[in-house]
This record gives C-alpha cells, sequence and structure tokens, in this order.
C-alpha cells in the first residue's frame, strides 16, 4: 500500500514534467508572432502601436495551449487525481 | 500541498483556496472560502470607486477637473474599446463589457494588495465564461432566428452538427481557462518566489509583481473582452 502511493506519486511527478513540455509549442508560436510583427514594424513603423496591440493579443491567445499543460502538471502534482 | 515542494524545505508556500467555515444546506456541505472574501473586498472596492464618481458626476463641471477627469477617462476609453471592435452595435454592449473589464483588471491586480486573485478561482472564472455564453447565444438565436442557428450548425454539412455543438461548447471552456491559468500561473510563481527563496527575495521580486500582476493581467483582462465582443459580433451577424 505505501509502496503503491509512493510510486504512484513520482509517477506522477514525472507526468507533470512531461506535461509542461507544451510550452514548447506556444514559445514557437509567440516567437514567430514577434518576429513578423518586427518586421511589419520596420516595413510600416507609422503602425506600430496597431502592430504591437495585435501582436500581444495574439501571443495570448496561442498561449493558451500552453497553460493547459501546465494545468495538467498543477493537478497532477497538488489534487492527485490518481493517488 | 505537494510532499515534493514540503521536501525541498519551503514549508509556508501557500497559494492554495482555504476553507473559512462551513455550513449545511440541503444536506450538502458549503464552505465560505477566501476567495469568496476577495471577491468581496473587490466588490466593495468597486462600488466605493461607483459611489465616488456619481457623486463627481453629479456636480459635473463644462470643464472637467480633478477626480471628473478621471472618471471621463476611463468612461471613454471603455467606450472607445468597444465601439472600435463592435462599431454600430457597440452602444448595447457597452455596459457588459465595461462591467466585466473593470471587475476583471481589479480582480487581476489585486494580488499586489496582498489578496489572493479571485480569477485564480475556477469557480469565478467559469461564472464570467457561463455569463458570455448565455449572452452570445441569446444573441444568436434573437438575430439569427431558429433557422438561422440550425443552418449554422449544418455548416457545412448536417454530418458535421455534432463537431460544431462541440465547438460552441468549447467557447466558455477555453475562455474561462485561459484567464484562470493564467492568473494561477502568477500566483504560484510569486508564492514559490517568496516560499523558496525567501531569504533573498527583498525587493527584487516587485520586478516579477510588475509582470505577472499588472502586465499579464491586463492583458488577459483584454483579451478576455476582445474575445467575448468578437464572439458576440459574431452571433449577431450582419442582420
Amino acid at each position: 500500500m505505501e509502496f503503491n502511493q509512493n510510486f504512484i506519486l513520482g509517477c506522477s511527478a514525472i507526468g507533470a514534467g512531461l506535461a509542461v513540455i507544451a510550452g514548447i509549442g506556444p514559445g514557437i508560436g509567440q516567437g514567430i508572432a514577434a518576429g513578423h510583427a518586427a518586421a511589419a514594424v520596420g516595413r510600416n513603423p507609422g503602425a506600430k502601436s496597431d502592430i504591437t496591440s495585435t501582436m500581444l493579443l495574439g501571443q495570448a491567445v496561442a498561449e493558451t495551449t500552453g497553460l493547459y499543460g501546465l494545468l495538467i502538471a498543477m493537478l497532477l502534482l497538488f489534487v492527485k487525481p490518481l493517488v | 500541498m505537494g510532499q515534493g515542494i514540503l521536501l525541498s524545505g519551503g514549508a509556508d508556500i501557500d497559494f492554495m483556496v482555504h476553507g473559512i467555515f462551513s455550513y449545511e444546506i440541503f444536506g450538502q456541505t458549503v464552505w465560505i472560502t477566501t476567495t469568496h472574501v476577495c471577491v468581496l473586498i473587490v466588490f466593495l472596492l468597486i462600488i466605493g470607486f461607483c459611489l465616488a464618481a456619481n457623486r463627481a458626476v453629479k456636480k459635473a463641471d463644462d470643464v472637467p477637473k480633478g477626480f471628473q477627469n478621471v472618471v471621463e477617462l476611463i468612461v471613454e476609453m471603455l467606450d472607445g474599446m468597444v465601439k472600435s471592435t463592435m462599431g454600430k452595435n457597440a452602444t448595447k454592449f457597452a455596459n457588459y463589457i465595461g462591467t466585466i473589464f473593470i471587475f476583471i483588471l481589479i480582480s487581476n491586480i489585486s494580488g499586489l494588495f496582498g489578496l489572493r486573485p479571485p480569477t485564480a478561482d475556477y469557480g469565478v472564472t467559469l461564472a464570467l465564461g457561463v455569463m458570455t455564453f448565455s449572452i452570445i447565444h441569446f444573441n444568436k438565436f434573437k438575430h439569427q432566428h431558429i433557422s438561422g442557428v440550425i443552418k449554422g450548425l449544418c455548416d457545412p454539412w448536417p454530418i458535421w452538427a455534432p463537431i460544431n455543438i462541440i465547438g460552441d461548447v468549447a467557447v466558455p471552456i477555453s475562455l474561462s481557462l485561459r484567464l484562470f491559468a493564467n492568473v494561477l500561473s502568477g500566483t504560484v510563481m510569486m508564492a514559490l518566489v517568496y516560499g523558496l527563496l525567501s531569504w533573498i527575495a527583498t525587493a527584487w521580486p516587485a520586478v516579477l509583481h510588475v509582470y505577472f500582476d499588472l502586465f499579464s493581467g491586463a492583458i488577459q483582462t483584454y483579451v478576455f473582452c476582445m474575445l467575448t465582443m468578437t464572439y458576440v459580433t459574431d452571433a449577431i451577424g450582419e442582420s
């Protein structure tokens, strides 16, 4: 019983670590968005404020999938549904 | 509390919701939690501001000065934001969008004042998401009528209807989870800094507060309102 619980806790920690690998995707996506925004500002410096707000909105939406991974990790570590 | 964090030495890491007292209703145990208290504090703050604003506007001058200036600035900013996204439908929705904007913004930055942000509790954000969901579908039925809604569900073919329904139901869930997870990640980060690095945590966590509470909170508020406006405009259609 004791061993089983500790085994499940350890596996939950590994699972939490694997879940936050989901952060790679939004990282790449946000980088691409920022790069294109920089290019757009270079082409049209007058529209800088519009470009910045559009970029931030898009990045915040793109972040969501990474946050789902974070949420799974949090659930595994703190709520411990499997123990 | 996770065993792993306890093992690493910081025993006073605390970012969970705590119950304050419980009572029985219809055979169920219901807890009054710290979230209720924080929401109450945020409400009192907003109500106090509203009363002050009401008094300032009642004896308004043609040339605004002092507090009246601040109130007019806030109202004009919110109206401009709604107008730039919703166009001719803006007047009907400026109230709702302004209300949730102010509530979410004050909730998000309340972490600065030592509260646990109410939006870091899924109960609060799910309620906001469900409110947006009801408004979207009320307007969909009002402006597109039953035939339009059914036509929208069977787009492009009737066999896609289940997928479209899943897409509709996913809207409030993704809206609320986005806000919740963003604020929660900031809260957890600050709790880890103060709990695990307490021996060097002097002054420099202020920078993290500016990012996690102010910047991230403001962006997520903007995103929530922006998406709400986009969905509602989409539901009203071109009628």
